[in-house]
Order: structure tokens, then C-alpha cells, then sequence
């Protein structure tokens, strides 16, 4: 039998874990940064195109090739959205039948580029403005990856199926068996959002908070976009989990509802982005890195997706609540690199699927 | 004289048909006996029985199954007889249309009744809601649920049984009714003395198909069972290729899925082999319809309420949705938008991949699937190769491996050398061309039979060799059938998604992938405008092909 890339044997390999965000070793100085460059682009043109592994909202995805497309022409951008779990699971796959279809990657299971930066699967490039104005906890040391987008997983509810005063306001609140049928959550085994939410708040709330969660007859869907769209739907009142973003580019749409920031904390979910070190277009594949982590870039993620930014001049949109007044539980991806098998394994035995 | 390469291309058939299914299913039997370390090992069929996750869903797919099973027999056997028995009014346009729902994939189908019977936003309990003034948090239908499953997965296999009885019903010798009319007895009497039992193998091979295809679907449970909370046998299996991926756990769960199907498909053969007697004997005249009077009206109101739910409803809700910013709402001339029709062709960057890929796919299949099917029962309804029942029973023999389970041993099978065609359109072309011969084969098989071998020994007097018989005389006197055989497969690879799911890559998706996809993500705009383009596609090609064969039918020879 061939042997399987896991997150376990790759973790086995590797010695070295510590505290921090992106705890992996650093092996000497980073790279330079790097500009765009008109040789940048014009290699990039001649590659024509690329892939983008991404697990944001599909609709948002396209906007961001869109965007790139306008502003380079001649590059396409091909979207491949899926979960983080999915697009994890289908890399995995296709590198070990030695197929290399992807070129940039983006995940919201930060653990993810932990792991495939040990197997030496990311190409190190960083971008002029990611060495500028990214905060060290949001780009790697070693200039394989540095966070694209960040966002929250709150909990949020419909207000013509929920008044204010009755809304939830904590986690504790939501295992009330008032909400017998009325919760839809998200899985840990697509979402990397819901992965990292549900260490998390296992972490800090303990597993029995799931399982009397699991009591209530919850809707069980995949992606962390579905939730928000269900609550739209009127299909379920409350959510118990979810992107921040998706909730709040539906309100902004009009759509009736509205997000809750729980008093025990809302999980902070950061989702980076690398080159792969075997992408089949290189240069595009840095071209579009750079570009997306520019603040013209990472201001449309805001203005657009009402996704957070860690690009120190990126503007908060004033319709949503300041990210620094939010309490927000500690994020631990190489935990979860560690743990990712154990929670699955741990959630399906509690939810049943 | 050209030499005749009739044999070394039968033989080459021969051995191409055994490696299609030996591969992949020996691939799974070996995986599933090898632990991690490549040993010898019980291990993972023990896992797997002693594990609850696994023995639930196995369970659950059996309630689901016999369900299935015994609802389209109540539904297809009393639409059948009226179709093919009485003086029903509109008999032809509901036969048209009951066999028109199957070219709904069942997984567009449950997306579809989602729209329509999610419990508070579905369109139907809305408007239950209205007029009952049932309270907000209640429910008419729950399609989240185990019933809602079994009514979905009912939707789109009665048509099945109904084709089947009807079929059988229409076959049947008119004389044996009038005789049992002449001897005195009452139309009732007749019917329950001489038609039910004359059609009953056929409803018990019905009720194996539809159990069969209840066992087998993978896509209606995908959408349905998990926002429920369970598994079912299929889903848990693909659920074993998700991250961390357990291919040998994959392979050992498929097994009692394939032993099942065995098993079920011998009692099938069993069931239609006693079949005979309902169409055995010479030239009978057409069977007499019976006379409905008062009741036809409630008989074709009947009908129409039956097609609802596969058809109708669907559909209204599909169109609905494609036109609404929120699929819960019902569009109207104010709110309606092109939004979704706009973001799915010129935005979503998968589209056109996956629509020429689909494209690209089902051409290939049918015609290779068409052509292989051909020659395989050429070979068998002519005994023209020492050996050919065995190859009659190849070209059956994939019935018996369920989509998802040749998915995954096609996977295990084609990602290793010397055949490393994981990530290429090759596998999935396998994959298809492997599910749908069966059908091809008996399609073409029984055409074989309708066309006398006196007209091919002629021309192989003549010095014609057999292949040359074949592409002269044969196949042009099999025309019709032909066509509908690729058709057939045109239209079922278009909807396939089972084993498409598991053997996908990003280069190689194809539209119900796409679809799956896009569920996922709860994008359900663009999810109805490709369902929809996927089902105009599909009626576009069936319909040209049957202007292509509106030329005069072969009669059967003798």
C-alpha cells in the first residue's frame, strides 16, 4: 500500500511544536519580499491561468477572480471552492497520485497550511505588503503563508422567527431546550471554520455543551455559508454556527437577521493562503498571491465579503461591530493539526453523521 | 479476401470486459482484507460490524429499501394497469410523462423537494400555513426525515416498476381475459383472477429494482439524511473517503452492499424467468381496454396527483427558485431576477468546464457503452465465440456493483500503476461506460433477438465476414434500437453522480458534481438554473433522437 499523507504522520515527522499561532520551525531568514514587478506580470500572462483553492463563499470567490481578472487581463483565475476539509482531503488525494492541479491555496482551517508546510508542500513567497503591514501572528515566518482573510463563527438567528429580547446571548443560552428544531449548525468534516470553532469551543466549553446541543434535533448541514442562507430561508431560527461574513452580507442585503457575539467569546477563525511548491503556474500563482494580500485587495474582501483583515491599513466597515471590541476565544491550528482526527471521530459520535 | 478479424477482436472484447469489472472489484476485495501495513486481515469488516456508525446506517438503508419497495408497487402497479388497460383518458400523455421523470437526476429531485417540503421554509408548508393557520413552528411535511427520504427516493423509482408493468401488462395475451369475460365473470373477476396473477412476477421483479435502486442511490440520502442526522449505507461510505480517507474501511463496507445486489439480482432473474407464461404462445390480439365509466375521471385525476410529485411540483419549485434571490420565496412579477442565471454562466468559473466535460463524457460513454454493448450481444445472441455466456454474464455482472462501490473500486484500481488514470477523464469515462452497459446489453440483447439469422447467414454465404455481416445487415436492421441504447446512456451519465463523486478531480467535474458541490455551500440559485439547463439538455438530445428514428421501425423478421 502506498502510504497515506495524514496530519498525524507528518506531525510524527516533525519534532519541533510551541506556542503561537503559526508554530512551526523557523529555518533561517525569510525570504525577501517581493514586488509586482512588470516581469511578474508578463510571466504571469504567459502562463494565462491558474488555480485557486479557496473554501470562502462561493459568490465572494468569484468577485475576488473578478476582481484579479479586471485587473490583470489575460490571467483566469479557475475557482475551486469547496470546504477546507473537502479541499484538504482532494489535495491530499491528488499529490499522492502525483497530480498537481492546484496553484494557490487558501483555507480556513489554519492547521491546514501548518501541515503542508512540514511535508514541504508550499512554495515560500512573500509579498511586499504582507512584510509591510501584516502583524507576525498573520504571515509565517518562513514566507509560506500568511493569513488571507479572518473572520468569526458567531452565533445568529432570524428576527421574524426570534424577538431581540429572546434571542440567545451565550453559548449556554443556545443548549436551551427552547430550540428543540430550531438550530442549524455546520460540520466540522467539510468547514475548516467549523473545525477550528468546534476545538475551540470544545476546548473552553467541553464536549458536553455538544452533546446537549446534539438533543435538540439540529440541522445538520456542511459548509459554514449554509447556516446564515438557511436562517434567511426561514428554514431554522437560530444558528449555532456559521461565517460572520456570510450573516452579514445577508443583512446587508436585507435579509432578516442578525449576528449574536456570544459572552463566552466567538471562535476567531483565520484562514491563510500559500503558493504550492508544485503548482503548475507559478507565476500567476505569485502574481495573485501578492495582489490578493494588497490592501485595494484585502478592502474588498471587507467592502465586499465583510471579511476581517489583518493588513494594518485595511478599514473596518462601520456597519459592523468593531473587531477589537469583540471577545474572541484563542485560536490554537496546531492543535488542531494535532487533534483533527480525535474531533471528527468525537462530533460523529455525538451528532451521528 | 480480407482476412477475418472477427475472432481476435471477440477475444480482445472478451478481456477487456473482465478487466473493466475484475479490476476494480478484485482491487476492493484485496483492500478490504489488508490492513495499513498490507497484511492479511478480518480487521476491518470486524471494525466495521461491531461499530454502531456503521451498523445504524445498514439498518437504516434496509428499512429504506423495503419501504421503497413496497410503496412503488402501490403506486406503479394501479397506474400501470390503467395506462396499459383501460379507456383512462390522456393514458398516452401520462405514460409519456411518468417515463419524462426519469430524466430528473433523483438528487436534483431531492434538492427540489427540499424547496418544497423543508418544514418551515418549504414552499408547501408555507402554504399550508395560509390556509390552515397552522402555527409558524409547525410542520405539514418534514422532508428531513426518514419518511421524507423514502418518499423522495419513491419519487423517482416507481417509474421504474411502472415501466415494467406496464410493459407486461401490455404483452398480455387480450384472449385469456376474454375467455375468463365469456365464461361469465365480471370484469373485477377477471381482473383479479387472470390479470394479477399473470402480472405478479413482473411487480416482484419490480419490487427488486426499486429495492435495488433504493440500496444503491447515493445522492437523495447525501441531501436528505445528513441535515437529519443519519447515514445511510452509501453516504457512509463516501463519508469513509472524507479526511482522514479510510480506503480500506471504504472497500469492506462496500462489500455487503455487493453481496446484497448479488443476491437480489439472482431473485430478480429468478422472479422475471417465470415470467414466460404471461407472453408465451403465437399472435394474440391487443388486449381489450376495460371500460372505466363514471370512474374515469377519478382515474386520470389519479394519474395527474401521482405525477405531481415527481414532475410537477419539482419542477415549479426548481423554476422558482432559479428566478428568486431566496429560494423560500415565491417569485413574483416584481421580485423576479436573472441574478442566478447570470452568476451561474458568466461568474461561477466551473460551469463551462464542467459542462463541456459532462458533455465530452456522456458523448463518449454512449457511444463507446452503445458500441461495446453491441458487439458483446451480437456475440451472445449468435453463439459466435465458444465461451459466450460467460460474456453474457460480464456485461451483467456490473448490475451487481453499485455506483459509489465501483467508484471506489475503480479508484483503488486506477490509482496505481501501470493504469494511473486517476485525475483523467479516462476513469470516469470507465466508470460510466461500465454502469451502463448492463442495460445497453439487455436493451440491444433482446433487439438481437427480433432479427432472424437467416438474413446474417446469407450474407456470410455471400463471403461477408462476421464483422462485415455485422456493420451491413445487422446493426442497420438494429438502427432504432441502437439509438435508443445511446440515448439510454447519454442521459444516465449526465445524471450519474455516485461513482462521479468519488472519482472526481478539480480538472474532471462534471455537472452533477458541480450540483453536489454547490448544495454543499447551500447555493440553491445556482443549483436550479444548472439543474434545469441539465434537464434541457438531456430532453434536447432525447428528442433529436427520436426524430433520427422516426424513420420506419424494424419489425421482427420471422
Amino acid at each position: 500500500m502506498t502510504r497515506k499523507l495524514t496530519r498525524r504522520h507528518v506531525l510524527a515527522a516533525s519534532v519541533a511544536t510551541g506556542a503561537g499561532a503559526f508554530a512551526t520551525p523557523v529555518r533561517g531568514a525569510p525570504p525577501e519580499a517581493q514586488k509586482i514587478t512588470p516581469a511578474l506580470i508578463e510571466a504571469a500572462k504567459k502562463e494565462g491561468k491558474f488555480s485557486w483553492y479557496t473554501s470562502v463563499d462561493l459568490a465572494l470567490s468569484e468577485k475576488v477572480a473578478n476582481a484579479f481578472e479586471a485587473k490583470y487581463p489575460g490571467v483566469k483565475v479557475k475557482v475551486e471552492r469547496s470546504g477546507a476539509e473537502r479541499n484538504y482531503q482532494r489535495i491530499g488525494q491528488e499529490y499522492q497520485n502525483k497530480i498537481y492541479n492546484c496553484d494557490v491555496v487558501n483555507s480556513s482551517d489554519a492547521a491546514h497550511l501548518i501541515v503542508w508546510k512540514r511535508a514541504s508542500m508550499l512554495a515560500p513567497f512573500v509579498p511586499e505588503e504582507v512584510a509591510q503591514y501584516f502583524p507576525a501572528a498573520h504571515r509565517d515566518p518562513d514566507g509560506m503563508f500568511a493569513s488571507w482573510r479572518i473572520t468569526l463563527c458567531p452565533v445568529a438567528y432570524n428576527t421574524k422567527l426570534v424577538k431581540v429580547e429572546e434571542a440567545p446571548k451565550s453559548y449556554a443560552d443556545l443548549v436551551d431546550p427552547k430550540w428543540m428544531g430550531k438550530i442549524v449548525k455546520a460540520h466540522p468534516g467539510y468547514s475548516g471554520t467549523i473545525m477550528t470553532a468546534t476545538q475551540q469551543l470544545s476546548r473552553d466549553l467541553g464536549w458536553a455543551w455538544f452533546e446537549k446541543l446534539a438533543k435538540l434535533k439540529v440541522m445538520q448541514v456542511q459548509s459554514a455559508t449554509e447556516p446564515p442562507k438557511k436562517l434567511a430561508q426561514g428554514e431554522r431560527a437560530v444558528m449555532a454556527d456559521g461565517g460572520e461574513y456570510i450573516v452579514e452580507e445577508l443583512k446587508t442585503r436585507g435579509e432578516p437577521v442578525e449576528i449574536v457575539y456570544p459572552t463566552e467569546g466567538t471562535p476567531l477563525i483565520t484562514g491563510p493562503s500559500g503558493i504550492m511548491a508544485r503548482a503548475p503556474n507559478p507565476n500567476a500563482s505569485r502574481l495573485f498571491h501578492a495582489w490578493s494580500m494588497t490592501r485595494e485587495a484585502q478592502q474588498l474582501n471587507i467592502d465586499v465579503g465583510a471579511l476581517r483583515s489583518a493588513h494594518a491599513l485595511a478599514k473596518d466597515r462601520p456597519d459592523m461591530k468593531k473587531f477589537s471590541d469583540i471577545k474572541t476565544l484563542r485560536e490554537e491550528p496546531d492543535v488542531v493539526a494535532d487533534q483533527a482526527d480525535a474531533l471528527k471521530a468525537q462530533y460523529l459520535k455525538i451528532f451521528k453523521v | 479476401m480480407t482476412r477475418d478479424l472477427s475472432r481476435p477482436i471477440l477475444l480482445a472484447v472478451s478481456a477487456l470486459l473482465a478487466a473493466m469489472i475484475v479490476l476494480p472489484v478484485g482491487w476492493l476485495l484485496v483492500v478490504s482484507l489488508t490492513d495499513k501495513e498490507g497484511g492479511a486481515t478480518l480487521a476491518n469488516f470486524v471494525a466495521l460490524f461491531t461499530d454502531p456508525t456503521f451498523v445504524d446506517p445498514l439498518v437504516t438503508t434496509l428499512i429504506i429499501a423495503c419501504s421503497v419497495s413496497v410503496i412503488c408497487c402501490l403506486v406503479a402497479a394501479p397506474l400501470g394497469w390503467l395506462v396499459a388497460r383501460t379507456d383512462m383518458p390522456l393514458a398516452r400523455t401520462v405514460r409519456t410523462l411518468v417515463m419524462a421523470s426519469l430524466v430528473t437526476p433523483p438528487f436534483v429531485g431531492a434538492i427540489a423537494w427540499e424547496m418544497l417540503a423543508a418544514p418551515n421554509s418549504g414552499l408547501l408548508n408555507q402554504l399550508w400555513r395560509l390556509v390552515s393557520g397552522m402555527p409558524a413552528d409547525e410542520a405539514l411535511f418534514d422532508i428531513y426525515s426518514l419518511t421524507g427520504l423514502i418518499f423522495v427516493i419513491s419519487c423517482y423509482t416507481f417509474p421504474y416498476v411502472f415501466i415494467l408493468v406496464a410493459n407486461a401488462l401490455d404483452r398480455m395475451p387480450g384472449e385469456l381475459e376474454d375467455a375468463s369475460s365469456m365464461l361469465g365473470a365480471k370484469t373485477w373477476q377477471t381482473a383479479r383472477r387472470i390479470t394479477v396473477p399473470l402480472a405478479l412476477p413482473t411487480l416482484l421483479a419490480g419490487a427488486l429494482v426499486a429495492f435495488l435502486q433504493a440500496l444503491n442511490l447515493f445522492g437523495s440520502p447525501a441531501i436528505l439524511a445528513i441535515p437529519a442526522g443519519f447515514h445511510t449505507l452509501t453516504t457512509r461510505i463516501w463519508s469513509l473517503f472524507q479526511f482522514p480517507p479510510k480506503p480500506e474501511l471504504a472497500a469492506a463496507a462496500s462489500v455487503p452492499l455487493l453481496v446484497l445486489t448479488i443476491l437480489l439480482l439472482r431473485a430478480q432473474a429468478m422472479a422475471l424467468g417465470r415470467r414466460g407464461y404471461a407472453v408465451l404462445g403465437g399472435k394474440y390480439g391487443a388486449p381489450r381496454p376495460i371500460r372505466l365509466g363514471w370512474l374515469r375521471g377519478p382515474a386520470v385525476a389519479l394519474a395527474l396527483f401521482i405525477l405531481a410529485m415527481p414532475l410537477f411540483l419539482p419542477y415549479a419549485a426548481l423554476f422558482n427558485s432559479a428566478f428568486s434571490r431566496v429560494a423560500s420565496r415565491i417569485v413574483t412579477p416584481e421580485t423576479i431576477t436573472l441574478h442566478n442565471v447570470r452568476f451561474t454562466f458568466l461568474e461561477l468559473s466551473s460551469t463551462m468546464p464542467a459542462l463541456k466535460n459532462t458533455f465530452l463524457l456522456a458523448t463518449a460513454s454512449a457511444t463507446l457503452g452503445a458500441l461495446l454493448a453491441l458487439l458483446i450481444a451480437y456475440i451472445v445472441a449468435r453463439k459466435a465465440v465458444r465461451g459466450h455466456r460467460v460474456l453474457a454474464f460480464l456485461a451483467t455482472a456490473p448490475l451487481a456493483i453499485p455506483g459509489i462501490v465501483l467508484g471506489v473500486g475503480l479508484f483503488l484500481a486506477y490509482t496505481r500503476p501501470p493504469l494511473a488514470l486517476y485525475g483523467t477523464l479516462w476513469i470516469l469515462l470507465i466508470a460510466f461506460v461500465t454502469i451502463e452497459l448492463p442495460a445497453a446489453y439487455q436493451q440491444l440483447g433482446s433487439a438481437f433477438h427480433a432479427v432472424h439469422p437467416e438474413l446474417e447467414e446469407a450474407g456470410r454465404m455471400l463471403g461477408a465476414t462476421q464483422l462485415r455481416t455485422l456493420a451491413d445487415i445487422t446493426a442497420p436492421l438494429l438502427r432504432s434500437a441502437v439509438i435508443a441504447t445511446w440515448c439510454f446512456i447519454f442521459v444516465a451519465t449526465i445524471r450519474e453522480l455516485s461513482a462521479a463523486v468519488i472519482l472526481f478531480t478539480s480538472e474532471t467535474k462534471v455537472l452533477s458534481v458541480l450540483i453536489f458541490d454547490l448544495k454543499e455551500s447551500g447555493d440553491v440559485g445556482a443549483i436550479a438554473v444548472l439543474s434545469l439547463s441539465m434537464v434541457a439538455i438531456t430532453t434536447v438530445v432525447i428528442a433529436a433522437a427520436n426524430r433520427l428514428h422516426a424513420r420506419p421501425q424494424v419489425r421482427p423478421a420471422t
